[in-house]
């Protein structure tokens, strides 16, 4: 394999790159006052970004063709699909941050800049078939988060939250890279394949050590129980477009990235971490599910709620199928843009004198004062929630009938179980929305900046997520199943 | 006969720069031997033909790490009286702690030396040298083999260094020293001054 064939099927992170550095020049050279530029700049260069993927999804390109820089990285249809939503998720971030920063004066020119560079390190992360590959991508794109939580940093909170991401961030790096160099000492290679060679007889006990460590330090960065502390309030803390962004991207980056580590370098020795995944799933959704109960913040309820979708998520990984990593894959599509409506929704309310609005309880009434956002609301709530006419319903079912069809009918019973208890607080806010007085606290629909952007974005989102996204359903599917065969087709 | 005479050289060096880092009252002073003590470790690595590993001693430890040291000794205010003071207090817990660490080496040599703990072998082979000498080796990896992660890193230090301006640089705002040339030519007497007559006792309000 030559050099150009490698720089040809790194063409995605090629583009964003180099687009990333010629804007760093124009953030530099022309001040704050192109910040609007240089995001929409970003916009177009993850757009192309975003359609040099598609040719990769919709053929389902895999194989030894896709294998680029003696591999160290793979650009097939998974990692393909997987770029799609984090480029798709990190456009959202940049349509959002505008209405958001600019009231608050926070907007620089250098946001756009770390967006797309953090795309550039979790589309390294999604291809990476080497530990350092992994590595590098997974620390481009944790560097640029920590800067973007505490982008605000005149907010105590911003900062807050930035420093924590940043002090939890670097103990899960330092107990990913301990179980990286205990793998690579036990199975003498980073290169997935090979590791996946070297533990395919007996998995001795120093390479089941590093795969523990590197699962630990994974579940950091996808936030699963019991290491999700720092979630609600990094998503508390920092900005709500940036944690729009942290909830939905690196998620996918990162559960992608884990996916990939334990199909490929362990798809040997399923059982070893088989009931390490179900534990991390089942503790996500129990305590994802009851610690949203007590929360008055609504961006500290979204935080418990990705907590509670990594698990369903992770059941998916658990049954080690193709089928598995399908169903996976299209929760994670529906997760996508159900978390982003979600957050834009929390956005657009604004109290009267123009700052956002964060509590549950100001958002009774919701229903008289923006109907619009309260309809919307209530879609996302109803899909999060899994209840049937909405689309969040099917990411539940494929991923449950996946556990089913793999025999792990008590992991999708107390999953089952589970997502009854976190309807209850779904169903709550939508209650509070409709049911309850208004408690005036939020402002009518004005001339508020930006809110053209913000509503169509909500609009396509809550779209996406309605019942209407059933028709979408097969295709999804076949896009996923490609995807996963992808996925396994070297494993 | 040269190698043997540079070994002990260096070594003695070491030894001696290292024991004058631990003596030395004046930190800064402690912080020059230990300068001294990295150089002598570069020639040491050099002996032994790892001239990449002397390198990066001296460009690591020596142009960052003890100079940022010796930034950390200069800027600090340290009072070594208080210090000193401070040592006598926390004796008792000092000594607990290094008992702790003596028995630690104790039962880690003791357990080397009845045989190393059973966790599996490693299966790696070493890998070919690809020039002649150990940095044209490294030189060949990092720019044949592992480019690509090798300029990925390259940017993500660029990405912790662009993080650190956005958090730290403020435009503008308050510039120590700063003179308005403007603002004081048109500051008039009357501004700047009052009159007042104070009651006796009574003190003034500024």
């Amino acid at each position: 394999m030559d050099f150009s064939t490698s720089l040809a099927l790194i063409a995605p992170e090629l583009v964003l790159s180099l687009s990333g550095l010629v804007l760093l020049l124009v953030a530099a050279w022309a001040g704050d006052r192109s910040a609007r530029v240089v995001s929409v700049l970003a916009c177009v260069a993850l757009g192309a970004a975003f359609a040099l993927c598609i040719p990769v999804v919709s053929g389902g390109l895999a194989g030894p063709d896709r294998i680029a820089f003696d591999g160290q990285f793979r650009a097939d249809a998974f990692a393909s699909l997987a770029k799609l939503m984090i480029y798709a998720a990190s456009l959202a971030a940049l349509i959002l941050a505008p209405a958001f920063l600019e009231r608050i004066r926070s907007m620089r020119a250098e946001y756009p800049v770390l967006v797309l560079f953090s795309a550039v390190g979790m589309s390294i992360m999604v291809s990476a078939t080497d530990l350092l590959t992994l590595y590098i991508g997974l620390e481009m794109q944790s560097l640029a988060a920590y800067v973007l939580a505490s982008f605000v940093r005149d907010n105590t909170r911003s900062a807050e939250a930035g420093l924590k991401y940043f002090v939890l961030g670097s103990l899960a790096s330092g107990i990913l890279l301990f179980g990286m160099s205990l793998t690579y000492g036990f199975t003498g290679s980073t290169a997935f394949d090979a590791i996946g060679v070297a533990v395919s007889g007996e998995l001795n006990t120093g390479a089941l050590f590093g795969l523990v460590f590197v699962l630990a330090g994974l579940a950091f960065k996808i936030s699963a129980v019991p290491f999700h502390m720092w979630t609600p309030d990094v998503y508390e803390g920092a900005p709500t477009p940036v944690t729009a962004f942290f909830a939905s991207a690196p998620k996918v980056a990162a559960i992608a990235l884990l996916t990939r580590v334990l199909m490929e370098a362990f798809g040997g020795q399923v059982e070893a971490w088989r009931q390490i995944v179900v534990f991390l799933a089942l503790a996500s959704i129990v305590v994802g599910a009851l610690g949203a109960i007590g929360q008055d913040n609504v961006k500290r309820l979204l935080a418990y709620s990705s907590i509670n979708n990594v698990g369903f998520i992770l059941i998916g990984v658990a049954v080690a199928s193709t089928q598995g990593v399908s169903a996976m894959l299209v929760y994670l599509a529906i997760y996508v843009p159900m978390t982003i409506a979600g957050f834009v929704a929390v956005l657009m309310l604004r109290d009267g004198a123009g700052d956002p609005v964060e509590r549950i309880a100001d958002l009774s009434g919701l229903s008289r004062v923006r109907p619009a956002v309260a309809w919307c609301l209530m879609i996302v709530m109803f899909s999060l929630a899994g209840i049937p006419p909405m689309f969040g319903f099917w990411g539940k079912f494929v991923v449950f009938q996946a556990a089913v069809q793999a025999d792990m009918v008590v992991l999708a019973a107390i999953g089952i179980a589970a997502s009854v208890i976190g309807a209850f607080y779904y169903l709550k806010i939508v209650k509070v929305m409709f049911m309850d007085e208004p408690a005036g606290v939020i402002e009518p629909a004005g001339g508020q900046p930006g809110n053209a952007s913000l509503g169509a974005l909500l609009a396509i989102c809550t779209l996406m997520i309605s019942p209407f996204g059933f028709l979408a359903t097969g295709w999804l599917g076949a896009l996923a199943d490609r995807a996963a065969a992808s996925l396994l087709l070297l494993a | 006969m040269l190698q043997a005479f540079a070994f002990y050289l260096f070594a003695a060096l070491v030894i001696a720069s290292a024991t004058f880092t631990i003596l030395a009252r004046n930190p800064v002073h402690s912080v020059l031997w230990l300068i001294l003590a990295f150089f002598n470790a570069a020639g040491l690595m050099i002996i032994i033909g790892a001239e990449f590993i002397a390198m990066l001693l001296v460009i690591v430890y020596v142009g960052a790490v003890a100079v940022l040291f010796l930034f950390v000794v200069m800027m600090l205010d340290i009072d070594f009286a208080e210090l000193r003071a401070s040592f006598m207090k926390n004796f008792p817990l000092g000594i607990a702690i290094a008992a702790v660490l003596l028995a630690e080496l104790v039962l880690g040599i003791g357990a080397w030396q009845s045989g190393g703990l059973e966790l599996g072998t490693a299966s790696g082979e070493a890998a070919p040298l690809l020039g002649r000498s150990n940095i044209e080796s490294i030189g060949a990896l990092l720019y044949g083999r592992y480019l690509f992660l090798f300029e990925s890193a390259g940017l993500i230090l660029l990405v912790a260094m662009v993080g650190a301006i956005v958090l730290t640089h403020r435009e503008g705002r308050a510039v120590r020293g700063h003179q308005d040339i403007a603002k004081q030519i048109a500051r008039r007497p009357g501004d700047a001054t009052v009159n007042t007559r104070p009651e006796s006792g009574k003190g003034v309000t500024l």
